[in-house]
């Protein structure tokens, strides 16, 4: 048996002595390291969840859209992103990879008597690519549709169940407005894309019908008559949206600025907003790096708290334990045998809490998602007040915090052991027998 | 005992001081004389008169004020602390008048204790440690804890203890001091035979019957050396 062994057994049997004593001093230490990985668990899946939102976008793309102006700014007269600009775009800016325009209106899609209300998408093949849609049968538009304005379309998951829920889309016909369209192809549902601020609201890609953008322009002109009860509103706009691929990443942050300028020249009215994803994944990254900052010191509190139960015990050990520490000495023992042994208490009791402390780290998902769908069930209503972040975060494991609070338990342990370790070793032989 | 004979111990105008709450106390004031090899002395003495303090600083318990005590040759007024810990642990086998067991651990690992500081354990170490269980007595016991063993039998284990380095030299602060005659007698015995061994054994007591079965008795009063009469 090696002397460290040794003193490891001594140190677990006075402890196995006092086992109420040990178990809430290990409690203490406990809380302290779930804590810390719990609070960066939840941090990390904050973060990464508004980061994962924020790269749906792409980490690549510049989002150009247009925002409609008060009303009598606009007066009859059209408003927002035009084809120009999308033509003087991809011929001025060298840094673009590929630039989409986009037009959204809202259509009535019917198939026969069945009827569907839904979101019309013009737009060219690449679409497809930078919203990161799917085939699920068929294909894409293609150039060759977008030239030749064919009346092609394809159905989002939703839309293609609901006018079709018997048989194979593909090669049916589908009216919108007087016009029928082919079905070439089905998308595959896809996760909703989260609004991020700025001008980019949130998308729900499941009720679209996607045709080319150009035989949108000769079908459906750029003029949208809106009739409500009282209210008759003309809405002229050539383009919702250009999104715009940038060549490289570290080009995004140069090619904006240019983007910036190249618009602004045609426009006198504030009727687009340029959205970078990067720069709020910058922005998030930061935000994220504070926040766990934050929650890490919280939890650093609780386990220096940890750390003064930890002393606190030994300490009062050291007073009960006098006249051992004197029989020690009398019989031998160095003063280093005397803080070894202490030391070796304190260690013991930190990096028992630690351990355990880690367990129930890595039980942060399962309890986490456990206790919120507990919540979801009993208290919808309150549940639902609450912001989407706290319904749906899944915390992360961060791999380097298991590390990270093992070796706080263990520093916690010996900085808080080492003073009550010295006292008992300070303790004279002679007194400390005397002591009843 | 022969004046020939090689001294076991060796203390030369030993005092020691005390402060205490601005006082200062001299408990030793200039005590001297020589332990042969194989002595069998008692120290007796009313309280006060310096005995507890005398064995403390012979037990290495504590250094002298001024003075010398040479153990084995080496002046123990000159150890450090660490020195003196490891004299303890290998040289001198102390016996407690409350026996001083920890009740935490059974009687083998009670004997065994010292070994662990002496850094002596090996694989033989449990064994030895039964067989000085035995010839205290205590076979039968090896397991139970000090709360279930008497006195006399908690004293025999202490004694046990005190030999598993196989010290030349032992000391015993009033070792009989809470037991009845019956015991007492009992430990009388064992010491007795261990001094027949030829270990060097001295005694604190204020029991006169118990001094009567040593070689020599050491009386002090007032720190110094009152008489020093060998049987």
């Amino acid at each position: 048996m090696s002397r460290g062994w040794r003193t490891l057994k001594l140190s677990i049997k006075s402890l196995l002595l006092h086992p109420l004593r040990s178990a809430l001093t290990v409690l203490g230490i406990f809380i302290g390291v779930a804590g810390v990985i719990w609070l960066l668990s939840i941090g990390e899946g904050i973060g990464r969840a508004a980061e994962e939102q924020i790269a749906g976008l792409g980490a690549r793309n510049i989002i150009v859209r247009t925002i409609k102006p008060s009303a009598d700014e606009v007066q009859d007269a059209g408003y927002g992103l035009t084809r120009d600009d999308y033509i003087r775009l991809l011929a001025t800016v060298p840094t673009i990879d590929k630039a989409i325009p986009i037009r959204e209106v809202s259509r009535e899609f019917r198939n026969g008597t069945r009827k569907f209300e839904g979101r019309c998408v013009g737009c060219t093949p690449d679409y497809a690519e930078v919203t990161r849609l799917e085939p699920r049968q068929g294909r894409f538009l293609t150039d060759g549709d977008l030239i030749n304005q064919s009346n092609y379309c394809v159905l989002a998951a939703e839309t293609a169940d609901r006018l079709f829920p018997f048989g194979d889309p593909i090669g049916q016909k589908i009216m919108v407005d007087d016009h029928f369209f082919v079905v070439v192809g089905v998308t595959k549902s896809r996760a909703p894309s989260a609004g991020i601020g700025g001008s980019v609201a949130a998308e729900d890609f499941s009720r679209d019908v996607y045709i080319p953008i150009t035989t949108m322009e000769t079908r459906m002109g750029d003029m949208e008559v809106v009739m409500k009860p009282g209210q008759f509103q003309r809405d002229l706009k050539e383009l919702s949206q250009i999104t715009i691929q940038v060549k490289d990443r570290d080009l995004v942050l140069p090619t904006v600025d240019v983007v910036r300028d190249t618009i602004a020249r045609n426009h006198t009215l504030a009727d687009y907003g340029v959205t970078v994803p990067l720069e709020l994944l910058q922005q998030a990254q930061t935000t994220r790096l504070m926040f766990m900052l934050f929650l890490g010191l919280i939890a650093a509190v609780s386990l220096v708290v940890g750390g003064i139960g930890i002393m606190n015990i030994m300490l009062a050990t050291v007073t009960e334990r006098t006249r051992e520490i004197g029989i020690r000495r009398a019989l031998g023992a160095k003063r280093r045998d005397i803080t070894q042994q202490f030391l070796a208490e304190a260690v013991v009791l930190s990096v028992v809490g630690g351990l355990l402390g880690i367990v129930g780290g890595l039980l942060c998902r399962p309890i986490s998602i456990l206790i919120r769908g507990r919540l979801l069930e009993w208290f919808p209503e309150q549940m639902a007040t609450l912001p989407e972040v706290v319904r749906t975060v899944e915390p992360m494991m961060v791999s380097w915090s298991i590390p990270l609070a093992f070796a706080i338990s263990v520093i916690v342990g010996v900085t808080f052991g080492v003073y009550p370790a010295i006292r008992a070793a300070q303790l004279d032989p002679i007194e400390a027998l005397r002591h009843e | 005992m022969t004046a020939v004979a090689t001294l076991a111990a060796s203390i030369r105008e030993l005092r020691k001081d005390y402060v205490l709450s601005g006082e200062t106390v001299h408990a030793l004031r200039g005590v001297s004389f020589d332990v042969p090899e194989g002595d069998y002395i008692s120290i007796m003495g009313p309280s006060g008169s310096g005995k507890s303090t005398l064995l403390n600083l012979l037990g290495c318990l504590d250094r002298p004020t001024a003075g010398s005590f040479l153990l084995g040759g080496e002046d123990v007024a000159k150890m450090n602390d660490d020195q003196l810990s490891e004299t303890r642990a290998k040289r001198i086998g102390f016996v407690f008048q409350s026996y001083n067991l920890l009740p935490a651990l059974t009687v083998v690992e009670n004997i065994e204790m010292p070994l662990y500081y002496g850094g002596r354990i090996d694989a033989g170490t449990r064994d030895r440690c039964v067989e000085l269980a035995n010839l205290v007595g205590l076979g039968n016991r090896l397991d139970h804890r000090p709360s279930q063993l008497s006195g006399g039998q908690q004293q025999r284990v202490a004694i046990a203890r005190s030999l598993v380095n196989d010290p030349r030299f032992m000391l015993a602060d009033e070792p009989t001091g809470n037991l009845d005659s019956v015991m007492t007698a009992e430990i009388l015995d064992l010491l007795a035979s261990l001094n027949a061994e030829g270990r060097t054994i001295i005694l604190v007591t204020h029991e006169n019957e118990v001094a009567a079965r040593t070689a020599r008795t050491i009386v002090l009063r007032d720190g110094h050396i009152l008489t020093d009469e060998r049987r």
